[in-house]
């Protein structure tokens, strides 16, 4: 007998695709959280696959804290541009500028925290009601509670326990006036999925994901990339070394890794023999062991 | 690169929920099962090894893997479901882990509906209790195709056969009293591993397969449906371009059957035939598609069609009404009202119902259906039956869990207040 059984990236990538076309028939104005990051470039290319022939019928969002690195701009224009969508930028700069956000000081300032206050703001300013984004519930244990459909009220904030029951496939997008969803088509997706997927998929991902020299210095034996945003001690010096990036966030709170894997398919062999998680090199999940949580309730992704 | 490609590709998804009461060692058994598969990554488990130590416990205590909540760690209970991902060469693994409190059934429902396997925790020392009862009931109603009965805690009654058997043989027979498809018995230590990835020495008295190797052995390929052609219209892809000027195609996740082009379908509700032009994807024209696969489909013939429309075939469709009887479970912390007026949401399709009737609450303890208090609060199994504005195209639950299933909001929070499940 004829088996119909679909391989687990099928039904991942069959799954993801449900919940877009989902999002574009529930909501009025949804939108795609697009950092230049792998796991957002894998959901703007289901995006394209639900849609197609059409368009991808909501713009792309970058909320820009000003510390990317250059390889991750200069990807994000380039990738806008072939799939000819609409790119918003909400900048956490001009936040600061307009003293709606004040910039951390010290050796560890970071403007992770302060992407809310710009992501709330431009939320707002394009009155969005659906935001989707790249998160995985594999990546982070206060993320392993999220569902595909995750309710915030006015404030933007996320009520962990007392999430709607999702059931099946059904999914409740109904809200009040002024609240709004953050939707994770790609929850149940882990590290290992994105990359095999990529592969699969020939999807073209930033440079900086793939071995290259790099000016570094070591903090908290973390592999920091040296640039203006950071202030270093003077006990950290500056060396060149081969590295790579497993996870792309701003250059403030995200480490390298030494690696010599060059292609997708040594990265994926990296990946399977790593003994550390993919966020074990993101500074901004150190600060506490309910980090995440905390700034997922005051409306972080 | 075509081999690291290829193996990986092989590989198949399940979705499994676990089950079990409160001290059981569910998180336990998913710490195990974790670790002793190599999901565990160093920096995890240094986590909890510290975690454990600044509480005073003596071993790690891989519960803390699966407790993501800051309150869930300071109660040391877990509140809601949490999803975790593990995988072996043969599969990749989803699991729904649900609490096993008696105020969070809602959870279990939750974990449930979307999984293919169950594992329900049983103590070996306690036997079946009343927790393990309904938490087969559950899986039962929620139609998980199949369900695996750990014996956990085997080392606390040294190993032995009996206590094993006479646990099985009880399960058994409350089995008979449910629609239960495929249902294992593995013994097992969690603590000690006995059994859950590695055999066990201590019972080599059992001759079946580990925990591991049934998740990675047992057939899911059945799960879906593939007999019943069910296309529930999610929208209506036009691109406008030049290029595809007069594109009409419709999007949507195979409910049931096997669609290709050139069938005979009709469109429900408005009973228009037609024949399938393509199956379209991004990646190409398909040859078939099946549940629960995502296309595009188009027909020959120009039809007007939009989302919560239905494509199925013609000689092969569901049933069409607005008078619907349900298995409820009650999820919203008001209780159900009384011919109360509720919206619906079932497959792409958004209608409006009001309470017509309460048939009868189910206890489910003893599964004795109660018909003078018809009072149903949250976590509480009912069957009811609604009028629809709007008929409903659907098939009973057992056929088809898509079509099957639908939840009711309360139209003044929108909170999903109810899983439902047609009979």
């Amino acid at each position: 007998m004829k088996s119909y059984n679909l391989t687990h990236l099928k039904e991942l990538e069959a799954e993801a695709i449900f919940v877009l076309r989902e999002v574009a028939s529930q909501f009025e104005k949804p939108a795609l959280l697009f950092s230049g990051g792998k796991d957002s470039i894998v959901v703007a290319h289901l995006a394209r696959k639900a849609f197609y022939p059409g368009k991808i019928p909501f713009p792309l969002v970058h909320i820009d804290t000003g510390h990317n690195f250059p390889e991750t701009i200069e990807f994000r224009d380039k990738y806008v541009k072939e799939l000819g969508a609409e790119l918003i930028i909400g900048s956490v700069q001009q936040s600061i500028d307009e003293g709606k956000a004040t910039e951390e000081k010290g050796f560890n300032a970071s403007r992770n925290l302060l992407q809310t206050v710009t992501l709330l703001e431009t939320i707002e300013n394009n009155k969005f009601d659906a935001c989707m984004g790249g998160a995985r519930r594999d990546e982070e244990k206060a993320r392993a509670k999220e569902r595909f459909f995750s309710h915030r009220d006015e404030f933007g904030q996320w009520d962990p326990k007392n999430q709607r029951p999702e059931l099946w496939n059904i999914f409740n997008g109904r809200k009040q006036m002024g609240e709004n969803f953050r939707i994770f088509p790609i929850s149940n997706w882990t590290e290992m999925d994105v990359w095999q997927y990529i592969l699969h998929e020939e999807i073209e991902i930033p440079t900086i994901y793939f071995s290259h020299e790099r000016s570094v210095f070591l903090r908290d034996q973390v592999i920091m990339a040296d640039c203006d945003f950071i202030e270093r001690r003077d006990s950290e010096k500056i060396e060149k070394r081969i590295v790579r990036f497993r996870t792309i966030g701003d250059m403030t709170c995200t480490g390298a890794v030494e690696s010599d894997a060059d292609s997708l398919e040594s990265i994926i062999q990296e990946v399977s023999a790593a003994r550390t998680t993919e966020r074990g090199t993101r500074a901004d999940d150190k600060r506490s062991e309910a980090a995440m949580e905390d700034r997922k309730k005051e409306g972080y992704f | 690169m075509s081999e690291v490609k290829d193996t990986y590709l092989d590989m198949e998804l399940l979705r499994f929920t676990t089950a079990g009461s409160v001290d059981d060692g569910k998180s336990t058994l998913i710490g195990r099962l974790l670790y002793d598969s190599k999901s565990i990554f160093e920096d995890q488990y240094e986590a909890i090894e510290e975690s454990s130590k600044r509480k005073g416990d003596e071993n790690v205590n891989l519960a803390l893997l699966t407790d993501g909540l800051r309150a869930e760690r300071e109660q040391g209970i877990t509140i809601d479901v949490a999803y975790r991902y593990f995988a072996t060469p043969k599969r990749k693994f989803i699991i729904a882990d649900t609490p096993g409190h008696i105020q969070y059934t809602r959870n279990m429902v939750t974990g449930a509906s979307t999984a293919n396997l169950a594992i329900i925790l049983v103590d070996a020392r306690k036997g079946v209790v009343e927790q393990t009862q309904r938490h087969t009931f559950i899986a039962s109603l929620l139609g998980i195709p199949h369900i695996v009965f750990c014996i956990n805690k085997m080392d606390l009654v040294e190993y032995d056969q009996e206590s094993y058997e006479k646990i099985k043989a009880e399960l058994e027979a409350f089995c008979t009293k449910l629609d239960v498809k495929d249902i294992r018995f593995v013994p097992i230590s969690a603590l000690k591993g006995d059994n859950v990835v590695h055999r066990s020495e201590p019972m080599s008295w059992y001759e079946g397969g580990t925990l591991l190797y049934l998740l990675e052995n047992i057939h899911i390929g059945s799960d879906h449906n593939h007999i019943d052609c069910r296309f529930p219209v999610q929208n209506v892809i036009r691109p406008q371009s030049d290029e595809y000027h007069d594109y009409r195609g419709y999007g949507g996740r195979i409910a049931g059957g096997v669609f290709k082009p050139g069938d005979n379908v009709t469109v429900l509700p408005s009973g228009f035939t037609s024949k399938i032009k393509a199956v379209d994807s991004f990646d190409g024209p398909l040859e078939e598609a099946y549940a629960p696969m995502s296309v595009t489909i188009t027909l020959e013939d120009e039809i007007d069609i939009s989302r919560g429309d239905m494509i199925v075939r013609e000689h092969n469709q569901p049933e069409v009404g607005q008078d619907v009887d349900l298995m409820v479970c009650w999820l919203g912390r008001n209780n159900l009202v009384p011919n109360g007026k509720y919206a619906v949401k079932h497959t792409s399709n958004e209608v409006r119902c009001v309470v017509k009737n309460i048939q009868y609450k189910v206890d489910i303890n003893t599964l004795h259906r109660n018909e003078e208090d018809l009072s149903v609060g949250m976590n509480e199994i009912a069957k009811i039956t609604i009028r629809t504005t709007k008929p409903l195209l659907f098939d009973r639950y057992k056929r088809n869990r898509v079509t099957g299933s639908l939840i009711l909001i309360d139209e003044a929070t929108n909170e999903t207040v109810c899983a439902g499940m047609i009979v």
